[in-house]
């Protein structure tokens, strides 16, 4: 008997909670360095956008029009007034930068809220309900089927360009990757078998569609809505640059970039600065982005 | 001389959590013709060995090993375009999983070819006729069709039987088979098993198969190996293994088998193999062992000699029952009270 | 083969349908007058206003204007540009080799380097030059491209005179007859010394381009494909044959790893054209997506309405076109049940 304890007390392994999914996904997230750079530069970028009237030295709309087009500070004839220079009106483009964050990040989130909600609320629509699946599909593929620009271009060329039918024209293009990705994620869940005992315990209509399918089908939402951000930042940015995005003297920095291409040969900081904002912004929230994926996909997770 | 001969190979793992040895120390012999088997759970490196052996193994694996030699050519130094002139050609190898063995984008047709292509100095019409008459060999019927079909236009066993084609079609001295029915349906496990048992009546090649079925060694082997948690834990001919099992493990893995069982219950193995951080320190059955005592969690246990079976255990059983401790040295010979037979121990 | 493209193309119909509907509504609702809006003048008076409703069949009701207007299309009747008075097909068609010429360049580089960069960073995953590719890759698709464009047109065009700053070809040396409009072919056609050098000179920083974003997804996209396909089975039975690692990677993993790169390279047809509008406008490129934007800022609302239904018309074939790539490569489509 007494070979019967010793191996009950070796098999017996000390039982290690298993780490919870919070902290699981934070040491996954954690152990990427490119993501969570990422999180941290677009944290900063919010942060600057969100108390810009604090931050930014200047008003982004003030003209010093003693000191049109100064340069920046590094180079020999840049003053600590205009760090980064001021514009083709003598704008302060430092300030007109940390201003332009907050529109940008302004239609990225104000673009992903929408998208995500109608996304949400079409897509489980479809997943439940075959007729508007079809009504659903069918129409996404539509919009789908026009490339993203040009059809955010027909939309603000029939709505006129402001800063709200950005939003909109932008949300248009995005909201069938939302509703596919809601439909499919939310038909994947229907064929399991903890859906099936939810029904079988007569749980059902938008109580089934909302608390039991939808919180199983939101990690790879959360990770689209993150990239959509920087997705939608560059579309929006793009039709600035056009012209048909927000309009002057908005500090947006794709119509900044517009306003400065002639002063391509003359003083290059006025076109570099904006795109360089545009891209940073656009490469943190990805790299945050893929590091999310990453951490909730258990499939790439590392053992 | 043997064909193959390893001896004392390990393979290890570098992995996040430090290195990891999936094969420790492992001897195994192959003569031409012979048929060897190496028995274990999952898990316990059988795989890992003779991937080694063929050279397949991922870059973050070490192996290390005193000899190892095919055919009388050392395998450690041989570099890697000397090595993929053997491999194929003279040692080639099945796989558990026949369906996902194939390339899913090429013909059957194609996937043989290649292999001739590779070894064999043939022009594209005799490789075609060479491929046909192959799977012929393998009980193919409608072999000249079946060249042109696509991996997931076959069933599993076809798969297999294809797989097996590829194998042979170089006349290869060695052939090793990873657990070549595990994936297929019984009625087709017992044909595929008869097809490489006719190969090598015809073709003289050597075998080593990789299982965890008991039945089909007792069917086909010559040999056994025992490997468990990545040690060999009982090596010995297929007669002697049944007649008397010597190693604890294999004893318990033979009272296991539901023909063997007398008892009302079938007998289980309590616990599992040990995986990376949980491997004990000396003996790595002495955890799930019906006769372990103190010294198998002390002193690692010494290989006994051929009449016991080669059993890595400090107390080798003859007849079921545990001899006297052959570690005399620093350690009291307490032979432990003996615990309940595997036979009604659950 | 011919049965899987006839099923393809039926799926299309109304899909084109429902797109032409879809503009059709769309353009009538550009605030204004529709009449204003059709024919670009202003302040009309009462008697021509009906008069051009008559004409123009604005009296109709809805419906009979989209039969009319949908039959036009099937007549190859796209509509009359406001500002030039043209056919908007023939406008479209005149510029759309300048587009194809541009795409099909900034694709091949994508691709060309694309390819071997993914392969080559999913076997050496890991080291430095999978990291730095990654990161690159990154920085590529987060690229607002029509700054990249501004930023080569500075330092290559401006800076180190490397390359032409806008157009086709230099028209003070060169002047020959456009054949086909491929500039390339034209070029060599003409058989003007150096013309065909010229042209490609001309195209090589607007493919670069538009051609960064592809580039950096189907990198990213060969590395991951290519990192599934390295642990797959079949991938060590090739290895187990004695075959060479180059084949076995080139041959036996690429080959799977490309379906689904495939695909991507067909989805990204759509974003190509859309990267074309604004590629186009940085390079003053005369192709459609310049065009459009010209449409635009012109008000010229039949030329904007045709130009976009061509467009969405090009990329649905284009996906149409790689389905049935798709099914030759995968050989499970094409046989399968």
């Amino acid at each position: 008997m007494a070979a019967d304890v010793a191996s009950t007390r070796t098999l017996v392994s000390p039982a290690a909670a298993p780490p919870s999914s919070v902290a699981a996904f934070w040491s996954a997230f954690r152990e990427n360095r490119g993501a969570v750079i990422g999180a941290a530069v677009a944290i900063l970028i919010a942060l600057a956008a969100v108390f810009a009237g604090v931050v930014a030295p200047h008003s982004p709309l003030e003209q010093f029009r003693q000191a049109v087009k100064a340069p920046p500070i590094w180079d020999q004839r840049g003053t600590w007034t205009y760090v980064l220079g001021t514009d083709g009106l003598g704008r302060d483009i430092l300030s007109r930068l940390i201003y332009g964050a907050r529109v940008s990040l302004f239609i990225g989130l104000a673009v992903v809220v929408v998208s995500f909600g109608l996304g949400i609320l079409l897509g489980l629509a479809a997943a439940f309900n075959s007729v508007a699946d079809v009504a659903v599909t069918r129409v996404m593929d539509l919009i789908m089927s026009v490339p993203d620009l040009v059809l955010a271009i027909l939309a603000v060329a029939i709505l006129g360009p402001s800063l709200t039918n950005t939003i909109i024209a932008v949300t248009i293009v995005f909201l069938p990757r939302y509703v596919r990705l809601v439909r499919a994620s939310a038909m994947a869940e229907l064929d399991k078998d903890y859906v099936v005992a939810a029904r079988v315990s007569g749980v059902s209509g938008l109580r089934l569609a909302f608390v039991t399918v939808l919180p199983n089908c939101l990690g790879p939402l959360i990770v689209q809505a993150t990239l959509g951000v920087s997705d939608a930042i560059l579309e929006a940015a793009a039709l600035g640059f056009l012209g048909l995005g927000a309009q002057p003297p908005t500090p947006e920095w794709g119509s900044m970039l517009a306003d400065a291409r002639e002063f391509i040969r003359s003083d290059p900081w006025i076109v570099t600065l904006p795109g360089l904002a545009i891209l940073i912004t656009a490469v943190s929230i990805n790299l945050a982005g893929d590091g999310l994926r990453d951490a909730l996909d258990p499939k790439m997770r590392r053992s | 001389m043997p064909l193959l001969d390893i001896r004392n190979l390990s393979v290890s793992f570098a992995t996040r959590a430090g290195r990891f040895t999936a094969v420790d120390g492992i001897d195994l012999s192959v003569e031409p013709r012979e048929i060897v088997a190496i028995v274990g759970e999952s898990g316990s490196g059988k795989s890992v060995a003779m991937l080694a052996v063929m050279g397949l193994l991922p870059w973050t694996a070490t192996v290390t090993a005193d000899r190892m030699a095919f055919d009388g050519k050392d395998l450690l130094t041989l570099n890697a375009r000397a090595r993929r002139r053997i491999v194929g050609r003279d040692m080639a190898m099945i796989f558990q999983e026949p369906m996902s063995s194939l390339n899913p984008c090429f013909t059957v047709g194609f996937q043989i070819g290649e292999m001739l292509a590779a070894h064999s100095g043939l022009g594209r019409a005799a490789r075609k006729a060479r491929a046909i008459e192959l799977l012929a060999q393998v009980g193919i019927p409608e072999p000249e069709r079946r060249l042109k079909a696509y991996p997931h236009q076959l069933s599993g066993g076809m798969s297999q039987r294809v797989m097996i084609a590829m194998a042979i079609s170089c006349r290869p001295k060695l052939l090793i088979a990873d657990e070549p029915t595990t994936a297929l349906d019984v009625t087709i496990q017992a044909q595929i098993l008869d097809l490489l048992m006719t190969l090598r009546q015809d073709t003289d090649v050597g075998l080593v198969l990789i299982t965890h079925d008991m039945g089909v060694v007792a069917e086909v082997a010559e040999r056994v190996t025992v490997q468990y948690a990545g040690r060999q834990v009982e090596a010995n001919t297929t007669a002697e293994l049944f007649a008397d099992r010597h190693h604890p493990y294999t004893e318990a893995l033979l009272a296991a088998l539901p023909e063997r069982a007398h008892a009302r219950r079938l007998p289980a193995i309590p616990g599992v193999v040990p995986g990376q951080f949980d491997r004990p320190p000396a003996c790595v059955f002495e955890p799930r062992c019906a006769f372990h005592f103190d010294l198998c969690r002390s002193v690692k246990p010494t290989h006994a000699g051929p009449e016991l079976g080669r059993a890595l255990c400090h107390i080798p059983l003859v007849q079921g029952k545990p001899t006297p401790s052959r570690v005399t040295a620093p350690v009291r010979a307490s032979v432990p009270a003996r615990a309940s037979a595997p036979g009604d121990a659950a | 083969m011919i049965r899987f493209f006839l099923k393809r193309l039926a799926l299309t119909v109304p899909t084109f349908v429902a797109l032409t509907f879809l503009v059709f509504v769309a353009i009538r609702l550009v605030p204004g007058d529709p009449v204003e809006v059709r024919t670009g003048e202003h302040g009309i008076t009462p008697e021509r206003l009906a008069l051009l409703r008559h004409q123009l069949g604005l009296d109709q009701p809805v419906w009979q204007q989209f039969l009319h207007y949908a039959s036009g299309l099937l007549h190859g009747d796209f509509g009359t540009s406001l500002s030039t008075s043209g056919n908007v097909l023939n406008e479209f068609l005149t510029l759309f080799p300048a587009t194809i010429e541009l795409s099909v360049m900034a694709m091949l580089f994508a691709i060309v380097l694309g390819l071997p960069m993914g392969v080559f960073a999913a076997v050496k995953r890991g080291s430095w030059y999978d990291q730095v590719l990654m990161g690159l890759s990154v920085t590529g698709y987060s690229m607002p491209i029509f700054w990249w464009g501004l930023l080569l047109i500075m330092l290559v065009a401006e800076r180190w005179g490397l390359a032409p700053v806008s157009g086709r070809l230099d028209l003070i040396r060169f002047d020959y007859d456009q054949v086909t409009g491929f500039m390339l072919i034209d070029s060599l056609l003409s058989g003007e010394d150096g013309a065909f050098l010229d042209a490609l000179h001309h195209l090589m920083l607007p493919a670069i381009v538009l051609g960064t974003i592809p580039l950096a997804v189907i990198a990213r996209m060969t590395r991951s494909s290519m990192l599934e396909v390295l642990s797959e089975d079949y991938v060590r039975t090739a290895r187990a044959k004695g075959l060479s690692p180059f084949r076995v990677v080139g041959l036996h993993a690429l080959r799977n790893a490309l379906i689904p790169v495939v695909t991507v390279v067909g989805l990204m047809t759509g974003t190509l054209l859309a990267g074309a509008v604004l590629t186009e406008t940085i390079f003053s490129w005369p192709g459609v997506g310049h065009w459009l934007i010209e449409s635009i800022s012109r008000r010229d609302y039949p030329a904007l309405q045709g130009g976009i239904l061509l467009i969405s018309a090009v990329v649905i074939l284009v996906n149409l076109v790689v389905d049935l790539v798709y099914g030759i490569i995968n050989p499970r489509i094409m046989h399968g049940r």
